[in-house]
């Protein structure tokens, strides 16, 4: 059996003495896509910054690819893992083309220069995500949405095959977080490996194949989406009460029990 | 596919040409201020001297080579290379420290160095005389003034650029107050008068001696952090993304923030206190070549050194008397940041 790609063991994390991560042991496969769901400061941000090794545990292991993290350098690890944090604007109006080009720090040495090769796959990443007429855009006139996809093609310029995004479609609105799932589900056909969080379980519904439910620093629940995202757990996870419904093709939607007192006409044969 | 020409159509990215100008603005600059002085020197007095100089051809009597070289490159001439010198790092210093503290209103003196070398030189004033002495204690308390504020951030746990910037705060107010004990204890009649004077700045001290003990780091400390500049950008998207990014953040930082203070220590050595031009240069460079640090570092250092040898130039030549330097960037200064931010503010509104 091949090792996993990322694999924690036994991980806690403390910030102070306050424990954020108890006892998390958890096995990422390549090619998957990984939705890490749980309440604002259940740890799933901490978990993501340990398994990019921003973080160390305290105790417990992450190896990456059946190696300690804590060997493997960070120029190497950016080159194997980028991240994809939530968006945000930077106080300098850096260009786009800009922003994509810093993916090609770890590939320089110390003192470094960007080549014209550098250049030319920064305006591919641009490429791929269809947004090269923004290049020579300041990152901070464009939108949330267009941001998060110059983050994104910075990550593809970084040349890594996995990508750990921190709730990549907070602050996005309706149309630019379906546009970002599109890029998500399309980059994942090509092979690349993504764990990403959420605060709507219907995203990982769409994208994803396994949910990691994430309460008080412990996982609760791991398993393909369509079995693990159910009324039981997503009340034990939100405390909230929400049906999921099968739609006519094959997308599943989740909907409130009661909003308002009003009642969801949930069809009890495909509620799960 | 359309991208191909496009791409090859942007590779010499916007701005490049500014270099080639600037580089000429700062030749003139120099050449110019070169003739400008009480004693009178026309460029034709000066390319005669220059011929002789260099290819011993000309017929200028000894009395008047003396007299030129004397004027020309004893006095002029280091006090011309100190302005370009501390223009340039103050710009450099400032564009760098805006990017690592992701704030563009900072100048080099977030740290504390300008307030501790403001207090060294004072208090060498009073305590140690010998003009070297002050020189050096100056350099060293503004050093040691960084050191504390970055020891107050280590002490910390938590975000590192807020404790470094409360750090600074906190020492600017240590140094500041004790710079107010030697003025207080000071002899009101020589001594106070000497340190008031050149906590305004001047460039009178700046001889030959003392541009050859700053000329070399300062040079150094210019360029390492003009070839360092691709990192300016990814530490200010913040630690988290630049440590992603494979950048060894804290060990970058501490090696940017060392390169700029040595420069801006030295500033102080030659000059005393020179405000607003850290603040405002490179806010000129982003406006000329765009934010990218890669360009916008060493467009600062260039346009820096042609700002400073002008005020220079105005401050010795606007009145019969000498202006301090500090006194004119200031007043040059203030209008024009109000003029540059709302050019500028845009980009980090």
């Amino acid at each position: 059996m091949t090792a996993p790609l990322i694999d924690l063991q036994h991980v806690w994390f403390h910030y102070g003495k306050r424990p954020v991560l108890k006892d998390i042991s958890l096995q990422i496969t390549q090619g998957e896509i990984v939705t890490l769901l749980g309440p604002n400061g259940c740890g799933k941000s901490t978990l993501i910054k340990v398994m990019l090794g921003i973080l160390r545990p305290l105790k417990g292991t992450v190896r990456y690819k059946g190696s300690d993290l804590t060997g493997l350098g960070s120029k190497y690890m950016a080159r194997q893992i980028a991240y994809v944090p939530q968006t945000h604007r930077s106080a300098f109006p850096y260009t786009v083309i800009d922003v994509a080009l810093m993916g090609r720090i770890p590939h320089k040495t110390f003192f470094f220069k960007y080549s014209k090769e550098d250049l030319r796959i920064a305006y591919d990443a641009l490429g791929r995500l269809s947004i090269l007429h923004l290049a020579e855009r300041p990152y901070t006139q464009i939108s949330g949405g267009e941001r998060q996809l110059a983050i994104i093609a910075r990550a593809l310029a970084q040349g890594a095959r996995t990508m750990i995004m921190d709730e990549p479609a907070s602050g996005l609105d309706y149309g630019n977080q379906l546009r970002l799932l599109e890029q998500i589900a399309r980059l994942a056909r090509d092979g690349y490996t993504f764990i990403k969080s959420t605060h709507s379980p219907e995203h990982a519904l769409w994208v994803a194949d396994r949910a990691v439910m994430i309460k008080e620093g412990q996982i609760v629940a791991d398993g393909p989406c369509g079995e693990v995202i159910n009324t039981e757990n997503l009340h034990n996870l939100y405390d909230a009460r929400v049906n999921i419904v099968k739609l006519a093709g094959s997308l599943l939607a989740c909907v409130p029990e009661t909003i308002g007192g009003l009642r969801g006409q949930a069809d009890k044969t495909s509620r799960r | 596919m359309t991208g191909i020409n496009e791409r090859d159509s942007i590779l010499p990215r916007t701005g490049g040409f500014f270099f080639p100008v600037l580089a000429i603005a700062l030749l003139v600059a120099v050449c110019g201020s070169l003739t400008l002085g009480k004693y009178p020197v026309s460029l034709r007095d000066m390319s005669a001297f220059f011929l002789q100089k260099i290819f011993d051809a000309g017929q200028m009597s000894p009395e008047a080579y003396q007299l030129l070289g004397n004027v020309i490159i004893d006095i002029r001439l280091p006090r011309i290379l100190a302005a370009a010198l501390i223009g340039a790092s103050l710009s450099v210093s400032g564009a760098a420290f805006q990017a690592m503290f992701v704030n563009p209103l900072v100048s080099p003196g977030l740290l504390g160095v300008l307030a501790g070398a403001s207090f060294g030189a004072a208090f060498g004033m009073v305590f140690l005389k010998s003009w070297i002495a002050v020189q050096t204690s100056s350099f060293a308390f503004g050093c040691a003034a960084v050191l504390i504020s970055v020891g107050i951030a280590k002490m910390y746990r938590g975000n590192t650029v807020l404790l470094l910037v409360l750090g600074g705060v906190i020492t600017g107010a240590l140094f500041t107050s004790l710079l107010s004990i030697i003025k207080y204890v000071a002899d009101p009649y020589n001594q106070l008068p000497a340190i008031t004077l050149w906590l305004m700045g001047g460039l009178s001290h700046a001889d030959a001696h003392t541009l050859g003990l700053v000329a070399a780091p300062q040079m150094g400390s210019i360029l390492l952090i003009a070839l360092l500049a691709g990192y300016l950008n990814v530490l200010s998207m913040g630690d988290e993304e630049a440590r992603a990014l494979g950048v060894p953040v804290e060990r970058v930082r501490a090696l940017l923030i060392f390169l700029a203070t040595l420069a801006s220590a030295l500033t102080v050595v030659t000059a005393g206190t020179i405000g607003w031009v850290g603040l405002i240069i490179p806010h000129i460079a982003r406006m000329l070549v765009g934010p990218d640090n890669k360009r916008a570092v060493p467009a600062a250092a260039l346009i820096g050194a042609v700002y400073l040898i002008i005020v220079d130039d105005v401050s010795r030549l606007l009145f019969s008397v000498e202006i301090p330097i500090g006194i004119t960037t200031s007043l040059v200064g203030i209008p024009f940041f109000a003029f540059v931010l709302r050019k500028s503010r845009r980009g980090w509104s």
